[in-house]
């Protein structure tokens, strides 16, 4: 080949790999952008004065006069509302049937969605559900609800060749002419004043418990019991799989049995997790009995299942990679086998199976097939440690997927789902970082 | 096959707990003495027809030839020899490869070495060895050295600092090190590696020190730094030290063993091997004829 071809081609192939790192960096920016905002957005919001009254009534947290003054303030500006609609009621119910039967149904439309933004009416009747005793607790929720209340949603079938268009008309017009227009315009105008929208850090959003299914407070219970499950799949993996890894590294030779049974736990590793978790409820909990039902315990269990593949492939490697000098010198000085393995080889070997056993609790962390059917539940209380023995727990993983598909109001709630998302992502993250760090200052110390 | 005795695997089970260091080696040996008091001049190692083997090919074949205590013998011959073979044989090193077995006799104060009672754990601790390329473990100075002592449970606390001390210091290495004892090993120079190493053999107190080309992988300075130390050694240990180089045995050793494709060819005092060789082979080797 011509120097100049040769040369095109090593530039080329340079170029190539050099767009791949810049891709590979711009899906991570892609990737993590949104779920950085969004996330944060569990932690850093608009709160309304709803959400400092709910702070103050649940856990006394604020200024309770400052607190109070200011849902005076809200109720104040609120009240020419309340006004209006307490007219037209009046109206209604004097009202001919024609008119009754014009305007009742978009008037209680009316009335649910300001309930719904502003809580229940001053003095009235206190609802049961804690979501509707308070109204919008952020300014971006408060702000599609009033978009809500201020345009309502049609559908447009006068093209008869195609599906319905959907049309947004201001709702102002269904009351025309009946006394009830300044509302929308009060509404539109005033609502800032009546929910006093402040910059609110919620820290606590990972150390509260959560009200009403994750309509208010945090994801404690969630963060405690990915902490439960990722920890206790811990305490069963790593013993067990650095026994394991020893044995096949130091003990059980190369023979047929040895290479299947390498070629097995090779294969485990690529098992999909629902199976592990189909397995751990049919072997832990339905045969084993160690739990009346799902518990932390049966998912401890299945995610050590899950990830001792992992542990024990990457120890084994790390125990063969110790110099074999290593040994030497020690069974030379008269060290027996299992000394030397303690003392020297499994020290030596440290980076590379605490690297595997951190990266595998980021990986019990975030799997969520199988605790589905072992240990997550949607909703709960944080759990004492004795607890774990017989309680299920919810979890960030199961309760993400929970929030995105099962919650009865999945769109009321969509940040603390996108919080949970942040929460657990980061979480695997400082354990992957937490992995790095470790083995760096290990080999720095083995290494001098 | 032909190994008679394969090595029994006696190193899983036994577990070096006694503090006498003169710790017999197998439970009906009389009790051993320090080097040197041997009854009547018996020879400290005898070889008798040994021969090691890797699955069927003999490394060493039918070596007979005796090794007196607290003196140095060196044996040359070109690679692959087997020289480090016997070597490694004396302290059942071989134990560790796969396929290894030996026939013949081997024994260290009459006590023969391959015999099913044989407490290898209490063998090591009488033969120290020292390796081609210096390995210290990746810990700090002194727990190198503490290492044999610790595992033995020869010594703790005060005590322990002692022998680390002496073993440092016997081992020439002590004043440049003493005020690194908690760095890391490894960040020793190969030179000063190699004499840690030989300093955490002679910690555990052994009579014999095997040297498997201890000073190969090192520079000249460092080498004779080496040299001198085998020859303070002298008299206080029996060394045995394999070497390529017949420069290095001639300086060191005192009787010197020729070993040629796993024969041995010729064996006797160092003056008379390298001046007057009795065999063909001997002259051609040590003249740089081949090897």
């Amino acid at each position: 080949m011509e120097l100049g071809t040769r040369k095109l081609f090593d530039r080329s192939f340079s170029f190539v790999s050099a767009l791949a790192i810049v891709l590979m960096a711009l899906s991570l920016v892609i990737l993590l952008g949104p779920l950085v905002v969004k996330g944060s957005g569990a932690f850093l919001f608009r709160g309304t004065i709803e959400h400092r009254q709910f702070m103050l009534d649940k856990f006394g947290r604020g200024d309770r006069e400052a607190v109070e003054a200011e849902a005076a303030r809200a109720e104040a500006a609120r009240a020419p509302v309340y006004d209006l609609l307490r007219m037209f009621e009046a109206r209604l119910d004097t009202a001919d049937a024609d008119f009754r039967r014009q305007y009742r149904g978009d008037f209680k439309d009316l009335t649910g969605l300001i309930g719904e933004l502003f809580g229940p009416v001053p003095g009235g009747e206190v609802p049961v559900l804690l979501r509707q005793q308070y109204g919008q607790t952020r300014w971006d929720r408060a702000q599609l609800k009033l978009r809500e209340i201020l345009m309502v949603e049609e559908y447009d079938y006068s093209d008869q060749s195609q599906m319905g268009k959907k049309v947004l008309k201001p709702r102002v017009d269904r009351f025309e002419g009946t006394g009830l227009e300044p509302l929308f315009s009060m509404l539109e105008t005033g609502a800032r004043d009546m929910l006093g929208p402040r910059l609110t850090l919620y820290h606590r959003f990972l150390f509260d418990e959560s009200f009403d299914s994750h309509f208010f407070g945090g994801i404690w219970p969630e963060l405690l019991g990915t902490v439960y499950l990722a920890l206790g799949a811990m305490i069963f993996a790593i013993p067990l799989g650095i026994i394991t890894a020893i044995y096949l590294a130091e003990y059980a030779g190369e023979s047929h049995l040895v290479g299947l049974l390498r070629t097995s736990i090779s294969s485990l590793a690529g098992v999909p997790s629902i199976v592990f978790g189909l397995f751990g409820l049919a072997f832990f909990i339905n045969t084993m009995k160690i739990s009346e039902s799902k518990s932390v315990l049966a998912g401890a269990l299945t995610l050590a299942v899950l990830v001792l593949p992992t542990v024990i492939r990457a120890s084994e490697e790390a125990i063969k990679a110790v110099p074999v000098t290593y040994k030497e010198a020690a069974m030379s000085l008269g060290a027996s086998k299992w000394r030397t393995i303690l003392t020297v080889m499994l020290p030596a070997a440290l980076p590379g199976v605490l690297t595997s056993i951190i990266i595998s609790m980021g990986r019990a962390a975030g799997e969520t097939a199988p605790i589905i059917f072992t240990a997550a539940v949607s909703v709960g209380k944080p759990l004492a440690v004795w607890q774990t023995l017989t309680q299920p727990t919810p979890a960030l993983p199961w309760n993400i997927y929970n929030l995105a598909t099962e919650h009865e109001a999945v769109d009321e709630i969509r940040h603390v789902q996108y919080g949970m998302v942040l929460t657990l992502v980061v979480l695997v993250l400082v354990l992957n970082l937490a992995a790095i760090i470790m083995r760096a200052r290990i080999l720095k110390r083995l290494r001098g | 096959m032909g190994g008679e005795n394969a090595p029994p695997n006696t190193e899983d089970a036994v577990i070096a707990s006694d503090e006498n260091s003169n710790a017999p080696l197998a439970r009906p040996a009389p009790r051993s003495r320090r080097p040197g008091t041997e009854a009547g001049g018996e020879p400290l190692i005898r070889a008798k027809d040994f021969s090691v083997f890797y699955r069927t090919k003999a490394a060493v074949d039918k070596v007979t030839f005796d090794i007196e205590a607290r003196k140095v013998t060196a044996i040359i011959g070109p690679s692959g020899c087997g020289k480090s073979t016997y070597l490694r044989a004396i302290n059942r090193m071989n134990d560790l490869i796969p396929g290894c077995g030996t026939s013949g006799m081997l024994s260290l104060e009459a006590q023969p070495l391959y015999e099913p009672n044989v407490d290898v754990v209490a063998l090591r601790k009488m033969v120290g060895m020292v390796f081609q390329k210096p390995n210290p473990f990746p810990k700090s100075v002194f727990d190198n050295v503490a290492f044999g002592p610790r595992i033995h449970g020869q010594a703790a606390g005060e005590r322990l600092a002692e022998i680390v001390e002496r073993s440092l210091r016997r081992a020439a290495l002590f004043d440049e090190v003493k005020d690194r004892l908690g760095d890391n090993a490894l960040g020793l120079s190969g030179g000063q590696q190699q004499r840690l190493c030989i300093a955490r053999a002679i910690a555990v107190d052994p009579k014999i020190l095997l040297m498997d080309e201890p000073a190969s992988a090192l520079d000249p300075r460092s080498t004779a730094r080496i040299e001198d130390l085998i020859g303070e050694l002298r008299g206080d240990y029996t060394i045995i030290i394999v070497t390529h180089n017949m420069q290095q045995a001639a300086r060191v050793s005192d009787m010197t063993a020729f070993f040629y494709e796993g024969r041995l060819v010729e064996f006797g005092s160092t003056d008379e091997i390298f001046t007057k060789p009795r065999e063909k082979e001997t002259e051609d080797y040590i003249t740089g004829r081949f090897g």
